[in-house]
């Protein structure tokens, strides 16, 4: 977490000092400090807002503003939560496992194999079909919900998380090829070299040379995909029937009475979203390389 | 329980082992299959070849590289692609062929047409304010030392579902000041800056001997305000609650121009009608207008007691006036999730979620501009903010593009946010084209032949941004 976000101002402050740095050295430092922390609290309530409504009883919920806990702290209560998971919601959340960790790693494997081909063996038209894949980066996902229904249908996985499974895989492929190419292009010649010279089999050098050394993206690529799948309505909207539904169908189906479904809903979003938050902070730096390796080259 | 435990074990250990997950269907397994098949196949292809005549690995061996990828593209992508836009041509049912009728429609109908209008008024908002925050921002982390935590902050929302982001803000956008937190902040900005506290319902009796009348929502007295004349204005209407911890009413003084606005009803029945008795409450806060022809000559309000009293007035006769605003119900809050203003509000929560994305990335852009350039032009006397005009931003335009056609093509898309955030009612009015594909395909439509139009019309959207994706990358490589 230190390093990337850190890094960054760290090395461009000396720079900086000079740009905006002296236009706001006579507005005064202290304008921008208290602007700044006027926007990171405008960032912060509304995810604050979510948390607490879903530690306060319903009732409280519909008397008083959940900003009314900060100074009764005694309200908060946790029955919200152990209401939700009694009535079935473990089941989606576990779901939402099921299709996630499956789709990241098929993804990563799949990807990985194929990015080895583009850097680093050579074959007619690899550049024509590389930009094929580099075309379908941003191909939309509506595109392929009423053909891969009917598809599934036909092959008997409509509903099923298998069929979730396989399309964040494929719609995960272009980007992940994308970024896991120009990672290993920038892997050094010699090392390859000299693996194939002494006479490694091509799938035992990807294996254990270029696979290891391509950590790092790999990395970015395996918490933007588990995040991409995790966070995914859509897919799960379209091909998963209510037995196999991830949590984000679970709480959609919720939403027509809000009101009335607060207590459910604030507690749901929640779990959902204590997760991915959990492995934002945890890999925050690999998210942040992976965002700049698959944006700004 | 064995169900669950396989599940993720299958394909996942699969795929990091290189065997096929097995999965029950034929052309899942025939995409997975091919690991394997790599495996063995990269091994026998050198000692086919016998002796190779370069180093390199033979193009065969591609394939088997290229052989999952290509299938799953091509299968859930490529396939997807040339159906669609054949199943664009034909109409609901899918039997008879109707040319470019679905796309016709696109254009003619009316509930399409406004998606079309949501989607143009996101791409012209979004990105751009995206875009222009992330660049103030990080241009302002620079000069703080809590910028990791700041960025952090802002960053979070990332991460977060749009679903999660969606719940998360219905509940910001609550209607009810005491659940919304927008409305909550903005009535009581409202109530501080405006002291009327407001009296809905309350109005003079309707008679001859009323001293008082209505005239287009404002109460008027009927009597001419002349120095020495105090005005009665007696009102009913109102609850005793409203005004239990209020002041008896008083008489004005005599003199000047002045006079009672107050609640002509005691508690339990007595009292004289149209006169201030010692146990009716006056009426504190209420606009006072005195208006001489068609204009307002002067305004005051009424004290605790209900008196007012107009200092500085040329002698003369008025008309006294109590506006309109006086009764209308207390100030409640923007309708934010109304048919109104529901597209700029489901923007401000894209705007909390793609803001710290922006930023991060043009840091990252700021970080790597050559001080030289900067330094150059402070010495030839540039002012700071010159420098900022002319050498930063365009310096960093490029990163900007990319910033600014990401957010594009992310808006154009935008699905989740509109789904949950605007209410079932107001949908029609949020819809953006990826909503009304689903809807029209999925959601209860029945049209999948429309559906399949729509689809190759977002397609067709982001076509200029695919052309722009490879150039960049040609550029890039060469």
């Amino acid at each position: 977490m230190t390093t990337t976000v850190a890094e960054q101002p760290r090395h461009a402050m000396a720079i900086q000092r000079g740009v905006a740095g002296r236009i706001m050295d006579r507005l005064g430092g202290g304008v921008v400090q208290v602007f700044l922390v006027l926007v990171a609290v405008f960032w912060l309530v509304p995810t604050l807002g979510l948390l607490i409504v879903s530690l306060r009883s319903e009732t409280a919920n519909n008397s008083t503003g959940w900003w009314t806990l900060l100074t009764k702290p005694a309200e908060i209560t946790f029955k919200n939560y152990s209401n939700l998971l009694a009535s079935g919601f473990g089941q989606s959340f576990w779901n939402t496992v099921l299709i996630t960790v499956p789709a990241t790693l098929l993804v990563i494997g799949i990807a990985a194999m194929a990015a080895y081909a583009f850097a680093w063996i050579e074959f007619p038209g690899r550049d024509a079909v590389f930009l094929v894949v580099i075309a379908l980066l941003v191909v939309p996902v509506q595109i392929a919900l009423i053909p891969i229904a009917k598809l599934y249908g036909f092959l008997g996985i409509f509903g099923s998380i298998l069929g979730v499974v396989l399309f964040h895989v494929a719609f995960g492929l272009p980007f992940a090829i994308f970024l896991l190419r120009n990672f290993f292009v920038g892997i050094p010649r010699e090392l390859l070299e000299a693996a194939r010279m002494d006479g490694a089999p091509e799938w035992r050098i990807f294996a254990t040379v270029v696979f290891p050394l391509a950590k790092p993206a790999i990395a970015s690529l395996g918490i933007f995909q588990f995040l991409w799948v995790w966070n995914d309505l859509l897919v799960a909207l379209v091909f998963a029937d209510t037995d196999n539904q991830p949590m984000t169908k679970a709480l959609q189906s919720q939403m027509r009475q809000f009101g009335t479904n607060v207590d459910i809903l604030a507690p749901g979003a929640f779990l959902s979203l204590i997760i991915p938050l959990v492995l934002f902070f945890a890999f925050q730096r690999y998210f942040v390389q992976g965002l700049l390796a698959g944006s700004v080259k | 329980m064995t169900e669950r435990l396989d599940g993720p074990q299958a394909p996942g250990g699969g795929d990091a082992a290189g065997e096929p997950p097995g999965p029950r269907e034929t052309p899942p397994a025939g995409v997975t299959a091919p690991v394997a098949a790599a495996a063995s196949a990269t091994a026998a292809v050198p000692a086919e070849g016998a002796a190779p005549p370069r180093l390199g690995p033979s193009p065969r061996l591609a394939v088997m590289f290229l052989l999952p990828a290509v299938l799953l593209l091509a299968a859930w992508m490529i396939y997807p692609l040339v159906y669609s836009l054949v199943r664009s041509l034909f109409d609901a049912s899918g039997s008879r062929f109707v040319g470019l009728g679905n796309y016709g429609s696109i254009f003619t109908d009316s509930s399409t047409l406004t998606t079309i209008r949501n989607n143009v008024i996101w791409v012209v908002v979004a990105p751009v304010v995206v875009t222009a925050l992330g660049l103030i921002f990080a241009v302002l982390t620079e000069r703080i030392r809590w910028a990791t935590a700041f960025k952090l902050v802002l960053f979070m929302p990332m991460a977060v579902s749009l679903l999660a982001a969606g719940v998360i803000f219905r509940l910001v956008y609550e209607q009810d000041p005491d659940k919304g937190v927008a409305n909550a902040i903005i009535t009581t900005v409202h109530d501080t800056f405006s002291s009327s506290t407001g009296y809905p319902g309350a109005r003079p009796r309707e008679n001859d001997q009323a001293p008082a009348t209505v005239q287009g929502g404002a109460v008027v007295a009927k009597q001419q305000a002349q120095p020495g004349r105090p005005v009665l204005i007696p009102l009913v209407g109102l609850s005793q609650d409203v005004v239990k911890d209020a002041a008896p009413a008083k008489a004005a003084p005599a003199d000047g121009i002045g006079g009672t606005v107050w609640l002509d009803v005691v508690r339990g029945g007595g009292g004289t009608l149209n006169q201030v008795d010692p146990q009716e409450k006056g009426l504190a806060g209420i606009t006072v207008e005195a208006v001489s022809g068609s204009t307002v000559k002067a305004t005051t309000e009424t004290a605790d007691d209900g008196t007012f009293r107009f200092s500085g007035l040329p002698a003369g006769s008025y008309v006294i006036r109590l506006p309109q605003s006086n009764f209308t119900a207390p100030f409640n809050g923007v309708t934010w999730l109304g048919p109104a203003l529901i597209t700029p509000a489901i923007i401000g929560a894209y705007i909390w979620v793609w803001a710290g994305f922006a930023m991060v990335l043009i840091a990252a852009g700021l970080s790597a501009i050559p001080r030289d350039a900067l330094e150059a032009a402070r010495i030839d006397g540039a002012t700071e903010w010159q420098v900022f005009r002319r050498i930063t931003v365009p310096l960093l335009a490029p990163v900007l593009l990319v910033v600014f056609v990401t957010m594009v093509i992310n808006v154009l898309k935008v699905f989740d946010l509109v789904f949950i955030i605007a209410p079932g009612s107001v949908q029609p009015q949020a819809n953006v084209i990826a909503l009304e594909m689903w809807r029209v395909s999925f959601g209860g439509g029945g049209n999948q032949g429309l559906g399949s139009a729509l689809s190759i019309f977002l397609l067709l959207l982001v076509v200029p941004f695919m052309i722009f994706n490879i150039r960049r990358f040609r550029r890039d490589e060469s």
